[in-house]
């Protein structure tokens, strides 16, 4: 058994919401202090009650090996990152305690205390110190930095003349070479263009596999799912799962959506788009009975409904439907003929729109539904991402033994072999799958 | 099993005990000098005139006092040429100035380090406080120059000099200390601080000298640690001065008490700075 990292032991975080704001005048600190003297009560523990003070960590425990990769997630303000910055000593937990074995570096932003008046070469140096390197350090690598940020030529340029990119490059590379025991990242692997983001994705990659313990917070379940060995997944402020990350995933996604393979879409959902004159007010998924189900077999027939509502006022729409896995990679994108015809229009004035993928032919796994409608492709109505998840199960097809897993593959298609010796014509034709498998 | 060694850090929520953990500040350094440099580095960029400010500031003050106290209010300086007078203490008077303002916005300034890095937040003011000094050195070599042109020669009491340097940076950190910590909570203190070194400099010997109070009052008057750096920066520099003996006493006691209250209300406030910043 490898030695801990970290012991986190109940660990608490109140946060008091400010009436107006983060901080207060002195006016209004005296007549607190006032007040309170006037109503003589144990008042401490009253605070905590009130509805302007939130628990962001409520009694969070878990420990942490030396060498783990370790995944955080969760939605928005599960307090992920109020995590983060009591572990990195940013701020003091309420309660309770962590046991820290080892010296932590975190990187919860790149680019802190990056000063736009310094040149590159200084502020090099600058934020390599205020993330906690030695000048030595600094020093012998500072080499491989410059090399890392492809930013040689701009040494000794200001870096408020820098674009973005080159900006963005060279924080993240004195980031990246930090070598501290423990390594704290927040969400700062989505700057940058893709190959940059790629390169990052890299270090982060070689920082995991030199033994090091990183703790990594990310909204990204494809780089979760590629780095991490371990996951701990967030919700409300405490700890829903710990353990290996595929199987955190798959429950944060399904935390995504709690209905059996049906969703209300008509209330706003996160990160929703379009001009809204049409709107997507529900969506199932249902098999070949109609059944709304949130599980299928590979080669069963899958069947994606939606409700419109406000269609009336337009003519001829677009839909599209995007299947992706839950690293984030699109398998399916289905858009559907120029002009739909309504399957049927009911008397709210909603009408039912249905795509049917008679051999589904997706790996056992999980997966999660994207919809989209559009006048046409330039004129979004309505898109609503992430609004349906659903797993794959490799039910009665035996794929001839062979294990059926997202290692192996992602979408099982329609195929023919044969055999034939050499010289001769084929003379043995196997059909796979429609005449073996579905029945 | 491999035996358990112990935590290097325990985290839990600060027990209201006092700390200084300045052995920490001292890991740290490197970063104080990084911050201190960066602020030199940074002053003057994008004027036209650079570190010509560091000269002109002191001397048109100077010139300014001299024309309104020395030549028309007739301040009486101790027998010294007025602006020698003045001069001589206007020097440790801007540092403090300079590096009390400097350190009491500085945590506010720093608010994305703060929110986002860990390191003891002391060094966040230091820097600030310290950083002042290279425009003191500037105006120091002004204040040769002038000397030299009045035929005054410096006594041997010149070593005593940083002594009064230290005590006027003590003054400026301890009640940057104060008003840092207290500027994270009241946004109120960015306002007062134009103000309160307004008045400060009224209360210090700058354009007179500590001779016109009264000798029993004098002492009392070294309560204003800045009045005891003054007087000693004029007998350490022009060897004459009244403010030495009980006034400085009680200047250098007044400035252990500031900066270890200082030093003690910043280590309480610390651990929320980053939650209200």
């Amino acid at each position: 058994m490898s030695a801990l990292a970290f012991r986190v032991n109940q660990l608490s975080k109140l946060y008091s919401l400010g009436r107006r704001g983060p901080y207060k005048t002195l006016r209004e600190s005296l007549n607190d202090t006032v007040t309170r003297c006037f109503r003589r009560s144990n008042s401490k523990t009253r605070d905590a009650d009130l509805p302007e003070n939130i628990w962001a960590l409520k009694d969070v425990s878990f420990d942490i090996l030396q060498g783990e990769v370790v995944g955080i997630i969760g939605r928005n303000g599960a307090g992920k990152s109020t995590l983060l910055k009591i572990l990195s000593r940013i701020t003091e937990p309420t309660q309770g305690s962590v046991e820290v074995y080892g010296r932590v570096g975190s990187l919860l932003e790149v680019g802190t205390g990056f000063h736009p008046e310094l040149t590159g070469r200084e502020n090099i140096y600058l934020n390599g110190a205020i993330l906690g390197m030695k000048r030595t350090e600094i020093n012998r690598r500072f080499d491989e930095i410059v090399a890392f940020a492809e930013t040689e030529k701009f040494l000794d340029t200001p870096v408020k003349h820098y674009s973005s990119g080159m900006y963005m490059r060279l924080a993240f590379a004195v980031a990246a070479h930090l070598e501290p025991e423990i390594l704290l990242v927040d969400e700062v692997l989505s700057v940058g263009d893709a190959a940059f983001q790629n390169k990052c994705l890299g270090k982060m990659g070689d920082v995991a596999r030199s033994g090091r313990t990183v703790l990594f917070v990310s909204h990204s379940m494809a780089s979760i799912a590629t780095l991490c060995t371990s996951a701990i997944l967030m919700r409300d402020g405490a700890v829903a799962h710990q353990g290996r990350p595929e199987a955190c995933i798959d429950q944060y996604l399904a935390g995504i959506n709690e209905s059996k393979g049906q969703t209300d879409l008509r209330e706003g959902k996160e990160c929703r788009r379009g001009s809204g004159d049409a709107r997507i007010v529900a969506a199932r998924l249902t098999d070949t009975y109609g059944v709304p189900s949130d599980r299928f077999e590979c080669q069963g027939e899958l069947v994606i409904e939606m409700e419109i509502e406000g269609v009336a006022q337009i003519p001829s729409f677009l839909s599209t439907i995007a299947i992706r896995t839950r690293t984030g990679i699109t398998v399916l994108h289905l858009p559907s003929p120029p002009d739909l015809s309504w399957s049927s229009i009911n008397t709210s004035g909603a009408a039912t729109v249905r795509c049917r993928i008679p051999q589904c032919g997706l790996y056992p796994g999980s997966y999660v539904v994207s919809l989209w409608i559009g006048k046409n492709a330039h004129q979004e109505l309505d898109w609503v991402p992430d609004a349906l998840t659903f797993s794959m199960e490799q039910g009665a097809l035996t794929s001839y033994g062979f294990d059926m897993s997202w290692r192996h593959g992602l979408y099982l298609c329609e195929n023919s072999w044969s055999s034939a010796r050499c010289g001769s014509e084929p003379d043995v034709e196997w059909p796979t799958m429609a005449g073996d498998f579905v029945h | 099993m491999a035996t358990q060694t112990m935590p290097v850090l325990v985290l839990q929520p600060s027990s209201g005990w006092f700390r200084l953990n300045l052995g920490e500040v001292w890991d740290y350094r490197e970063l104080l000098y990084f911050l201190m440099w960066r602020d030199i580095k940074v002053r003057y960029k994008q004027t036209a005139l650079g570190a010509v400010w560091a000269v002109l500031q002191p001397t048109l003050t100077m010139l300014v006092f001299s024309i309104f106290f020395g030549r028309l209010a007739k301040v009486p300086s101790d027998g010294i040429p007025y602006p020698i007078f003045a001069f001589a203490a206007l020097l440790p008077w801007q540092l403090f100035a300079f590096a009390l303002t400097e350190s009491s916005n500085s945590l506010v300034a720093s608010q994305n380090l703060i929110t986002k890095v860990y390191f003891p937040r002391l060094v966040v003011p230091m820097a600030a406080t310290f950083a002042a000094l290279v425009d003191f050195a500037v105006a120091f070599v002004v204040l040769l120059i002038l000397m030299l042109f009045y035929g005054i020669h410096p006594t041997a009491a010149i070593v005593f000099l940083p002594f009064f340097l230290l005590l006027a940076l003590a003054t400026a950190l301890s009640a940057g200390l104060w008003l840092s910590a207290l500027n994270v909570k009241y946004r109120d203190v960015r306002y007062t601080i134009p103000f309160l070194t307004q008045f400060w400099l009224f209360a210090t010997p700058v354009a007179y000298p500590s001779s016109l109070i009264p000798k029993p009052w004098r002492a009392l008057f070294g309560l204003n640690p800045m009045a005891g750096v003054v007087e000693g920066f004029r007998w350490a520099l022009l060897g004459k001065s009244n403010g030495t003996g009980p006034l400085l006493l009680v200047s250098i006691a007044a400035v252990l008490v500031l900066l270890i209250t200082g030093l003690r209300y910043f280590r309480k406030m610390e651990a929320s700075f980053a939650d209200i910043v």
